[in-house]
């Protein structure tokens, strides 16, 4: 697979540009690879489940899956809040190894303050677009709790993590993608 | 790490439920695999060993509650997870009654999810350090197939590691049910001799003529009924370990007869003129008290002084009341095999029963309380009544005129035995009967010489 990353936005709002150049300079800095932030309008309108009022994340990933460009990952990030059938909700969701990640920034402005497009706001939504891309890039997640790759199942986890790589999981990655830091 | 070594089996009958759960687990290093139906998911279970399973409660054909029961039977110690959309009290109380480790209602909170795995696989981490950190205490607790962490047998373990590179007689003494013949097989088994024979003799068990032959062998026509000649237990163990049980029984003849063989390393046989060389190592054992018996003649001292080389006196059950809980796992453990039983342990208040009884027949009537046990238990726990411990001696004494014959006979025996201190010879002599009689009588009525005192006047 090569070093290609499609950033798309996949929300039911307007894009917010800055968000995703910001999301997009992160991943060049964790992964060593280039973005390519994807405009195209198109929306999975059958991973609504009008049950649950809340998107299949798996449903998702299979319509990406079925989009994206041959030999590249896309990671969607997405404002509507997503759901796996076992689980009341979920940040993101990701192929593990596989092509396409989706992360959703629905949950993670709670507790951020009237200035929902603030700093803390973005840098949740940065860690949890590494994190989802992390796992496409086959790396599981990590015991360290401020390692980028630690499981967060709220928002003080996610939190408590920073935004990027322990050096066990950016040696990981090096191993796993020699090619990808070859381009640097 | 131990995420790697937990094994997840999922088994829901919706496929995007079991690839969207398994692949959220997944990401934590879980190795996982999938079920559809209850019927392959205790296929997999029958095949190999799993942490976890994450089972769904409505199934077509067999349901989750179904699953769980077959799938605890097939692994016990399987951490069995029911999810349900449908969530009752009823079921959940039947769940967990039937050992689930925890109930979840879909859909559930990551967070508790999350929680639940960490919880299951640190608690299953401990068990497995408990396991193994028990294996390696009971190898510290061993001495062959002796088991014991009092320090008065551990005394004994380390005498018997010398005297075992030794060549030397051992003298093993202590009551009955202690175990003396089993340090004598340990002693065996870690000395040079090991590769040889290891013969064992009760000499109590046989008449004067009997033991004679059975020890020294004999040749054809030396005796009625000698139609070969044949070899007697000293030439079996050349080159081993001769054990003689219960040696402060036998007559003065034959105590003259060993004197001779352990002074000469030579013998003859029954009827025989030539002499046979033997290259033997003797541990004797007895109940009695054989340094007493040398000194009032009923023992030949200059026997007694060639027997007490390294004597080793093992402890009664009683004096070490803190191996009783590590003999009744190692029991268990053992009788499970035997018995093709499944029990697990003993309830609280059964180890409290066992610790306070006295053990007058020792380490071996422990092994006998727990078979009982194990027999009349009903389930996988044996309970205080299932023992079948008395509370203790009887208090009133039942007037003789109402006793049977066979009754009477018991509490004579056991009177004229307490009386001569627990010799047979001198017991059989008073009774006027032959030492083979009496043993039959004493194994008849259950009688053991050690407690012929706690039995007298019952």
């Amino acid at each position: 697979m090569s070093s290609h990353v499609h950033l798309w936005w996949l929300g039911a709002d307007a894009p917010d540009s800055r968000l995703l150049d910001t999301v997009g300079g992160a991943i060049r800095m964790a992964f060593h690879v280039t973005v390519r932030i994807e405009r195209r309008p198109d929306r999975p309108t059958q991973a609504f489940d009008p049950k649950r009022g809340q998107h299949s994340s798996t449903q998702i990933l299979k319509w990406l899956v079925a989009r994206a460009p041959a030999g590249t990952r896309t990671l969607a990030v997405t404002d509507v809040d997503l759901f796996i059938p076992v689980l009341t909700f979920v940040y993101g969701e990701a192929q593990l190894g596989g092509a396409a990640a989706v992360v959703s920034t629905a949950r993670l402005a709670l507790g951020a303050g009237p200035d929902v497009a603030g700093a803390l706001f973005d840098s949740r939504v940065i860690k949890e677009s590494l994190h989802e891309l992390g796992h496409t890039f086959g790396l599981l997640h990590c015991d360290t709790r401020d390692c980028v790759m630690a499981r967060s199942v709220n928002l003080v986890e996610v939190d408590a993590k920073r935004a990027t790589l322990c050096a066990d999981c950016d040696a990981r990655y090096r191993a796993l993608h020699p090619k990808e830091l070859h381009h640097e | 790490m131990s995420k790697e070594r937990t094994r997840v089996l999922v088994v829901d009958d919706e496929e995007i439920v079991r690839d969207s759960l398994s692949g959220w687990l997944a990401k934590d290093g879980y190795t996982l695999d999938t079920a559809h139906d209850g019927p392959t998911a205790l296929a997999k279970i029958r095949q190999e060993r799993w942490s976890i399973l994450l089972v769904d409660l409505k199934m077509p054909g067999m349901d989750g509650l179904q699953v769980l029961d077959t799938a605890k039977t097939i692994q016990p110690d399987l951490a069995v997870v029911i999810m349900t959309a449908y969530a009752t009290v009823e079921t959940a109380v039947e769940a967990m009654k039937s050992g689930a480790y925890d109930y979840l209602v879909k859909p559930f909170d990551p967070e508790e999810l999350s929680l639940m795995m960490v919880k299951i696989v640190a608690q299953q981490q401990l068990v497995r350090e408990n396991v193994l950190l028990r294996k390696v205490l009971k190898r510290e607790y061993h001495f062959r197939d002796m088991i014991s962490k009092s320090p008065g047998m551990q005394r004994v373990f380390d005498l018997a590691r010398s005297a075992a590179r030794s060549q030397s007689t051992v003298l093993v003494l202590g009551e009955s049910g202690t175990g003396k013949e089993l340090l004598a097989r340990a002693i065996h088994a870690e000395s040079p001799r090991q590769a040889e024979p290891f013969v064992a003799v009760s000499c109590a068990a046989l008449t004067e003529t009997l033991l004679e032959s059975e020890l020294f062998g004999h040749e054809k026509g030396s005796f009625t009924g000698a139609v070969t000649r044949r070899k007697g237990k000293f030439e079996s163990a050349h080159g081993g370990t001769l054990f003689l049980d219960e040696i402060g029984d036998i007559s003065s003849k034959l105590q003259l007869d060993l004197l001779r063989v352990l002074e000469d390393r030579k013998f003859f046989r029954v009827g025989g003129s030539e002499t046979v060389d033997v290259d033997v190592r003797i541990v004797a054992a007895t109940n009695r008290d054989l340094r007493q018996a040398a000194s009032d003649g009923s023992f030949r001292d200059d026997l007694y002084y060639r027997l007490n080389v390294i004597p080793i006196t093992l402890p009664p059950l009683r004096d070490r009341l803190e191996d009783i809980p590590l003999l009744v796992e190692h029991f268990l453990e053992h009788l499970n095999l035997e018995m093709s039983r499944r029990v697990d342990e003993v309830s609280a208040d059964a180890l409290a029963a066992l610790m306070r009884y006295n053990w007058p027949g020792n380490v071996r009537e422990l092994r006998n309380v727990l078979e009982r046990g194990m027999v009349v238990a009903s389930g996988s726990l044996i309970m205080p009544e299932d023992l079948g411990l008395d509370a203790g001696p009887p208090r009133h004494q039942q007037s003789d005129v109402t006793l049977s014959l066979d009754e009477v006979e018991r509490r004579h025996i056991t009177a004229v035995l307490q009386h001569v201190g627990g010799n047979v010879t001198h017991a059989a002599r008073t009774l006027d009967i032959d030492r083979v009689t009496l043993y039959n009588k004493i194994r008849k009525y259950g009688l053991r010489r050690g407690e012929a005192a706690n039995l007298a006047g019952t």
